[in-house]
């Protein structure tokens, strides 16, 4: 089972004249053993390490689309070629799978064989005695005035107080003893590797089954767990989008608390969840602490303002609450900007639409508004009213929490207004709209994950982690005696070495066994040869 | 809420313990300058001699002097009382703050260059002869904690929110002794390069500094046995992070760069391990591996959270 261990048999090679067939099976059992030989795992860990860098170091579309934009942009010649790489989906990239699968066939076919193996090793017996005993590295010899069956007796007796398993044989030179002990070594070695196969299962499970999908809840607002739902969501090739579980959550209520100094100390939303068309539970959730029922998770993922309008168009119609969530532009202060569309308005031909920036503590320095707090202490919002074609319909998507610029560049959509409003002011367009900022909600951007690969995951972790414990700490020993009658006379003399695999100096435990062994035998007059170690700890 | 006064405190003892290691690097230098014997060691190359190697040379060091021996345990004698220091720099900054003191990078980087200190001081303490590498390894550290001062430090102030949370105990402080373990680690294997190429020519040639080294099998297994140590630490270390993201960032794994890095070097370690055991990389090709393993341990506390940005970014640098 050792890795030293004599290489495995050559491949046979083929007589001559043999079929092409049974030469191409030769060729392909000398990759077979090539790809699960230990150096190949080396190499191949080397290149998944490898590989992992630009995933690091390039942005990456899975953490976010933005940063592989402003790439893009900034780098217009080489980042297109980048791309053709997968070196902005790299952990999704073919390379990166082939890495890991070669990695993971590699695994397979050194640890099933090793698995069988070792269940083979569990029940069989010690092996007999080598014919050398003194040249193993820990050896010696002791004499004891006992007969050779007596002697042996007891080694047996202080190697079984030990947890040995012993086995005696008679040998061509007399009575031999063969003990082992530490086989959760290799068990642990194959539980770690096998941790390892199972946690790769686990892992590609989730990505197959899993979903993901983010949204933005303003306070008195919710959503249902359905892809329609979600402002951005992701799926597995393997999710039904009809099977998603029936959850709906509501937003009742958010709090952000913040230090002296405005380190935000928690987040918390006080949410109300259920089935479609149920009462609901009430729970809180928050940052570290989320939502979890079968299988499913609800968590809060960041937070915002979504400040009220009231807008009166000119015949006197009234649009009340209209709460548009405005993104945090700075995550210190919480300013943030956003815009509210109103394509259709009853009886107006114009399209209506309000841009701004929104300061939850707002500072007007020379006209200019800037936030000064995180925590809503005296809203403002710095407003721009646009009035004519939003473009909307046009086939291109927009962002909701922008307007489109082109519109404007060309002539369909016209500036008609800006002003800087606290809560309760207003802003009169030239032709009698009226709108005011009536008020500030507080939104959480809300995430609702679900993996059923992660308690496989968890499960081979923990697994992982016990049968590295086992092969990187246990040790394996093996312990071998023989007895002889002594030439010079009465008496027998004991031959004694051990071999261990793994966990520090071996040297000094062979030399209080064989102190202990001297006394039992009662012969103080033999010494054994074994070399002093250079360190005294024992570990 | 932050005691200033204990906060001020704290950031003294670090220039005391800087004074304390400086001093001991001296006493270092001073043993390996006054503790050479004339007789140069004639020692040859134990590559990969295990601890029952017949060789009774590879394991064996040059004999020293009464007086380089003397300031050997100098040298010991201060590096535990700059570590003392060292460790009333956390312990005044989690009492000025009222939390565990790794809630940036500052307070993360020192506590991995105590561990650092701590193991190398514990390792040399159960063999001597390490001590003769007393100077490889506080140079660096001092250098570190310099660096650490300069560039990273962070006034005491409280926790963001989404530090706050049991796992922070349990995740970063597996990841700081990891890490810190694997640095001595590392320092090892790069000596054991440095001694094997000097062995690998003429043995005892040239004299000097290598030659008071710690035989190259001495070395090779310091470092196999304190990465042997440090790698189901760092592997929990990463299955508590992995744990802790599930319930903060709504994935247990998002390949995140500080992620990314982790995973990186866990490999790395891991492809060590193997070589270790594999006929024709033990050696120096295996420490190779080990030195790259240092390096993007390195790379991963000081990159990722300087220049990079994840969701990891609680360095307090912005
Ligand atoms: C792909 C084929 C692989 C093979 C053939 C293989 C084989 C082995 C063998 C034979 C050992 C025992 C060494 C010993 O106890 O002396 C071992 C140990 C180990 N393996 Fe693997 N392994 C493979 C993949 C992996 C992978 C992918 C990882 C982790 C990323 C890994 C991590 C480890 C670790 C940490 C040890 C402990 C080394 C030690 O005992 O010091 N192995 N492996």
């Amino acid at each position: 089972m050792s890795v030293e261990a004599p290489p495995r048999p050559a491949t046979p090679m083929p007589p001559d004249g043999s079929s092409a067939g049974s030469r191409l099976g030769g060729l392909l059992l000398r990759w077979w053993r090539r790809l699960t030989a230990m150096r190949t795992a080396i190499i191949l860990l080397f290149l998944l390490a490898l590989a992992a860098v630009p995933g690091s170091l390039l942005p990456q579309r899975s953490l976010s689309q933005n940063n592989v934009r402003q790439y893009f942009a900034d780098h217009p010649t080489l980042a297109p070629v980048l791309d053709d790489l997968y070196l902005f989906d790299v952990f999704s990239s073919p390379w990166f799978a082939a890495v890991y699968l070669l990695l993971f066939i590699s695994l397979i076919g050194c640890v099933v064989p090793r698995a069988l193996e070792h269940a083979r090793a569990l029940r069989t017996p010690p092996p007999p005695v080598p014919r050398n005993l003194l040249r193993l590295p820990d050896s010696g010899e002791l004499r004891s005035p006992l007969g050779d069956a007596a002697a042996l007796d007891v080694v047996e007796e202080e190697l079984r107080v030990r947890r040995y398993r012993v086995v005696r044989r008679d040998g061509a030179r007399g009575p031999e003893l063969s003990a082992e002990k530490g086989h959760l070594k290799e068990t642990g070695n194959l539980v770690f590797h096998l941790s390892l196969l199972a946690l790769l299962l686990g892992l590609a499970g989730g990505k197959l089954w899993g979903y993901e999908g983010s949204i933005l809840v303003t306070e008195g607002q919710g959503f249902c767990n359905a892809f329609q739902q979600y402002d951005t969501y992701s799926a597995g090739p393997l999710v039904d989008s009809g099977d998603l579980s029936a959850l709906c959550v509501d937003l009742e209520q958010f709090r952000a608390e913040y230090e002296e100094n405005l380190t935000a100390a928690s987040f918390t939303a006080d949410i109300r969840y259920g089935a479609p068309s149920a009462e609901g539970r009430a729970t809180t959730i928050g940052v570290n602490d989320p939502l979890r029922v079968d299988g499913d998770r609800v968590y809060v993922t960041g937070h915002g303002f979504s400040p009220t309008f009231t807008v009166t168009v000119p015949d006197g119609t009234t649009f009340t609450d209209l709460t548009v969530p405005f993104l945090p532009s700075d995550p210190q202060m919480m300013a943030s900007e956003g815009a509210l569309k109103l394509p259709d308005i009853p009886g107006q031909e114009e399209q209506l639409a309000l841009e701004g920036f929104f300061a939850p503590t707002g500072l007007v320095q020379g006209g200019l508004l800037t936030s000064v707090d995180p925590r809503p202490l005296a809203p403002q919002v710095a407003i721009f009213a646009y009035q004519g074609y939003l473009g909307l319909d046009s086939g291109l998507p927009q962002s909701v929490y922008s307007i489109d610029r082109s519109q404007i560049e060309r002539g369909r959509l016209t500036e008609v207004g800006a002003a800087n409003l606290a809560v309760g002011e207003s802003l009169d367009l030239p032709d009698g709209t009226r709108i005011t900022f009536s008020g500030v909600k507080e939104f959480a951007a809300m995430q609702f994950s679900h993996d059923p690969g992660q308690v496989w995951v968890l499960g081979s972790s923990i697994t992982l982690l016990a049968g590295l414990l086992g092969m990187l700490l246990l040790r394996r020993e093996r312990v071998f005696a023989r007895a002889e009658p002594a030439r010079d006379g009465g008496g027998t003399v004991l031959t004694l070495a051990s071999l261990t695999r793994g966990g520090g100096e071996s040297g000094s435990r062979f030399a209080i066994l064989s102190d202990d062994l001297r006394d039992a035998l009662d012969a103080p007059d033999a010494a054994p040869t074994a070399p002093e170690p250079e360190v005294p700890p024992r570990d | 809420m932050i005691d200033s006064s204990l906060a001020e405190l704290s950031d003294n003892l670090f220039s005391v313990s800087v004074a304390l290691y400086s001093v001991a690097l001296l006493a270092f230098c001073a043993q390996l300058a006054f503790g050479r014997r004339s007789v140069r060691s004639r020692e040859l190359a134990g590559v990969g001699g295990g601890p029952g190697a017949p060789t009774p040379p590879a394991g064996q060091e040059a004999p020293e002097t009464a007086q380089g021996t003397r300031w050997g345990l100098l040298g010991m004698a201060l590096t535990a009382l700059g570590a003392v220091a060292h460790a009333g720099v956390l312990v005044t900054r989690g009492m000025a703050t009222d939390r565990l003191p790794w809630g940036n990078m500052y307070e993360f980087a020192t506590a991995v260059v105590l561990v650092a200190v701590v193991a190398y001081f514990v390792l040399a303490v159960r063999q001597p002869s390490l001590r003769h590498i007393g100077v490889f390894v506080l140079g660096p550290v001092i250098l570190a904690m310099v660096g650490i001062g300069l560039f990273l430090y962070t006034e005491a102030g409280p926790l963001v929110a989404a530090l706050r949370s049991s796992w922070l105990g349990i995740h970063v402080s597996s990841a700081i002794l990891g890490s810190g373990i694997f640095l001595v680690s590392g320092i090892a294997s790069a000596l054991f390069l440095v001694r094997t190429r000097r062995t690998a020519g003429e043995p005892g040639s040239g004299g000097g500094l290598i030659d008071r080294l710690p035989s190259a099998a001495g070395l090779d297994r310091v470092a196999h046995r304190t990465a042997v140590f440090g790698f189901p630490i760092y592997t929990f270390a990463m299955i508590a992070g992995a744990i802790w993201a599930e319930s903060a960032w709504g994935r247990f794994w998002g390949w995140d760069p500080k992620e990314t890095w982790m995973f990186i070097s866990w490999v790395v370690y891991a492809a060590y391990l193997h070589a270790r055991t594999t006929a024709g990389w033990r050696g120096r090709p295996a420490a190779w591996i080990n030195v790259v393993g240092f390096a993007v341990v390195l790379f991963n506390l000081l990159y990722v959270n300087m220049v990079s940005t994840g969701l990891h970014s609680y360095g307090g640098l912005d």
